[in-house]
C-alpha cells in the first residue's frame, strides 16, 4: 500500500512541477521504458542473473565451509575470526579495482568480489548456529556415548540449519549487489554495465529500469530461499526448556 | 546381562567434594533407586558412570569390564524429555540406537511405539506432544538403545502428579517385558519404592551412602501397593532415614 501511495504522489509531482526527465523521471516513464527497452537490456539482465547465482552458490559454499572448519577446530577459530571481521571492514568499492588488476577483466574478479560479500553473513551465522546447540541435547548425546562426528551430523548441523538459511537468506540479496558492483568496475555486459552506460549518457529513466530489476532480483532470490527453508527446516527452532 | 559394579568413588571439584567412597553394585535385571535430597550429587554420579567425567579415585565395571571414564557403554534417560525437535517420534526413538551401531531396525521400534500407546504419533513431532508423551518417546529411546544397563536420570520430575502415576505404571509394564537392568535416580520417596527392586540410600554432600534397603513387593506390582500398610511402612523409614 505504501509503496503505491510513494509511486503516486511521485508521479502526480514529476507531472506538477513538471521536473526534467534526466533529473527524476515519473513513475510511467520508467514503466515505458521498461517495456520499450526490453531488447535491449534483456541479456543484460540474463548475464546478472547467471553472475549472481554463480556467485552465490560459490560465496554460500565458501561461508558454510569456512563455518564447519573454524566450528570443529577450535585453534582456528580463535585464529581466524579477526581475519574474518577484517575481510569485511575493507570496503568492496576500494578492492574489486585491484582485484581487477590482479585478476583481469574475466569471470574471476567478479566471483570473488561476490563471494566477499555472500561468505560473511552465512559463516557468521553457522557458526552462531553451531555455537547455541541446546545444552541438554548435547549432554544426551555425550551420555549416550556419540563421538565429535555424530554430534556434529545428528545434533550441530541440523541445529544450525534455521540460523544457516537466515544467512543465506541475507547472502542471497547481498549477491545481486555485489554482481551489479562487479559489473560496474570491468565488464560488458550485466544490469551493472547497462547501469553505468544509461547513467553516463543521463538516461535516468534507464537507471531506474535498472534499479526496478535488481530489487526485484533480490526480492525473487529471497523468496526462492524463503521457500527451500520451509522444505527443509522441519520444525520450528523452538528451545525446549 | 547388564551387571554394574561400582568401587569406591571419589569425585570433587576443587575443595568441593561431591562423591565420597561411593560403592554399590546391580545384578543383571534389577531395578536399582539411587535416593538422595537434590544436589546431592547424583548427576555427577551418572556423569561418571557415563564416562563423561573421569572419577578421583574409584572404578566402574560394566559385566566386569572396566569402564571407568569410557563412553557409550550405558543407555541413558535425561530429566527433561531432550527429544531432538526435526525428528519425528520414530526418528528419535532411534536416535541411540544410530549412536551406538549405525543401523537401525525400523519395525521393531515402530511396534514398540504401538505398544507404549503412541500409535499414530511415529511421524509426529516432538513439540505436537505432551509432557507426558515426551517422556514416553525419551524412554523408549534408551529402551531401544543396545546397552545393557539403563540409566534414569530423574525421569518424572517435571510432570504432574497423575501424569507421574501413569508413568511408573506404564514404565514397569514396559520393563516387566524386557527385564534390562535400571539404575533410577530420584528424590521421591514414593516413585522409588514403587518402581525398584532395592533403594540406595545417599546422603547432604559429599555424597555417600547411608542405607541400602531391598524392597520385597511382588512383580508385577499394582497401582493400589502405594495404600498398603507395609509400602507405607517403608516411606516412614525411609522419609527418616532423608531427614536425618
Amino acid at each position: 500500500m505504501a509503496l503505491i501511495l510513494l509511486i503516486m504522489v511521485w508521479e502526480l509531482a514529476s507531472k506538477l512541477f513538471s521536473i526534467q526527465e534526466w533529473l527524476l523521471p515519473a513513475p510511467s516513464s520508467i514503466g515505458q521504458e521498461a517495456i520499450a527497452g526490453w531488447g535491449d537490456y534483456k541479456h543484460h539482465l540474463g548475464a546478472t542473473i547467471q553472475l549472481s547465482m554463480m556467485g552465490f552458490v560459490i560465496g554460500s559454499s565458501v561461508g558454510i565451509i569456512v563455518a564447519v572448519c573454524l566450528h570443529l577446530m577450535s585453534v582456528l577459530r580463535e585464529a581466524l575470526y579477526p581475519l574474518l571481521i577484517i575481510s569485511q571492514n575493507i570496503p568492496i568499492i576500494i578492492l574489486a579495482p585491484l582485484l581487477v588488476v590482479w585478476f583481469g577483466f574475466g569471470i574471476l574478479p567478479k566471483i570473488i568480489v561476490i563471494t566477499l560479500v555472500c561468505f560473511f553473513p552465512i559463516t557468521i551465522a553457522a557458526l552462531d548456529g553451531f555455537r547455541q546447540t541446546s545444552g541438554e541435547l548435547k549432554h544426551y548425546m555425550e551420555m549416550a556415548g556419540a563421538n565429535k562426528r555424530q554430534i556434529f551430523c545428528k545434533l550441530e548441523w541440523p541445529h544450525a540449519l534455521s540460523s544457516l538459511f537466515s544467512g543465506l537468506k541475507i547472502a542471497a540479496t547481498y549477491s545481486v549487489m555485489g554482481a551489479v558492483i562487479s559489473e560496474w568496475l570491468g565488464a560488458s555486459e550485466g544490469m551493472g554495465y547497462y547501469m553505468t552506460l544509461a547513467s553516463s549518457s543521463f538516461r535516468t529513466d534507464r537507471v531506474f529500469v535498472a534499479i526496478l530489476f535488481i530489487v526485484t532480483l533480490s526480492l525473487l532470490f529471497f523468496t526462492l530461499l524463503s521457500y527451500a527453508e520451509r522444505k527443509v527446516v522441519k520444525a520450528p527452532a523452538q528451545q525446549e526448556d | 546381562m547388564g551387571k554394574l559394579e561400582v568401587q569406591n568413588l571419589m569425585k570433587s571439584f576443587g575443595s568441593n567434594q561431591v562423591l565420597h567412597q561411593l560403592s554399590f553394585s546391580i545384578q543383571d535385571g534389577e531395578f536399582v533407586s539411587i535416593l538422595g535430597p537434590s544436589g546431592s550429587g547424583k548427576s555427577t554420579l551418572f556423569n561418571l558412570i557415563g564416562g563423561i567425567m573421569k572419577p578421583d579415585r574409584g572404578s566402574i565395571h560394566l559385566n566386569d569390564r572396566d569402564i571407568t571414564g569410557l563412553r557409550g557403554n550405558i543407555s541413558y534417560m535425561p530429566q527433561a524429555p531432550s527429544l531432538f525437535p526435526w525428528r519425528t517420534v520414530l526418528q528419535n526413538v532411534l536416535l541411540g540406537e544410530e549412536i551406538a551401531h549405525g543401523k537401525v531396525d525400523e519395525e521393531q521400534a515402530r511396534a514398540m511405539i504401538m505398544k507404549a500407546g503412541l500409535e499414530g504419533y511415529e511421524d509426529a513431532y516432538p513439540h505436537e506432544l505432551s509432557g507426558g508423551m515426551k517422556q514416553r518417546v525419551s524412554f523408549l529411546r534408551s529402551m531401544k538403545s543396545p546397552q545393557s544397563l539403563l540409566c534414569l536420570d530423574e525421569p518424572f520430575s517435571a510432570l504432574d502428579e497423575f501424569t507421574r502415576a501413569e508413568m511408573q505404571k506404564w514404565l514397569l509394564s514396559i520393563w516387566e517385558q524386557h527385564r534390562r537392568s535400571i539404575l533410577f535416580v530420584t528424590h521421591n520417596i514414593e516413585e522409588a519404592l514403587f518402581l525398584s527392586d532395592r533403594i540406595i540410600v545417599l546422603s547432604q554432600k559429599p555424597a555417600a551412602i547411608k542405607k541400602e534397603l531391598v524392597i520385597p513387593f511382588v512383580r508385577p506390582r499394582d497401582e493400589e501397593l502405594v495404600l498398603s500398610n507395609a509400602f507405607l511402612e517403608y516411606k516412614t523409614q525411609l522419609y527418616y532415614e532423608l531427614r536425618e
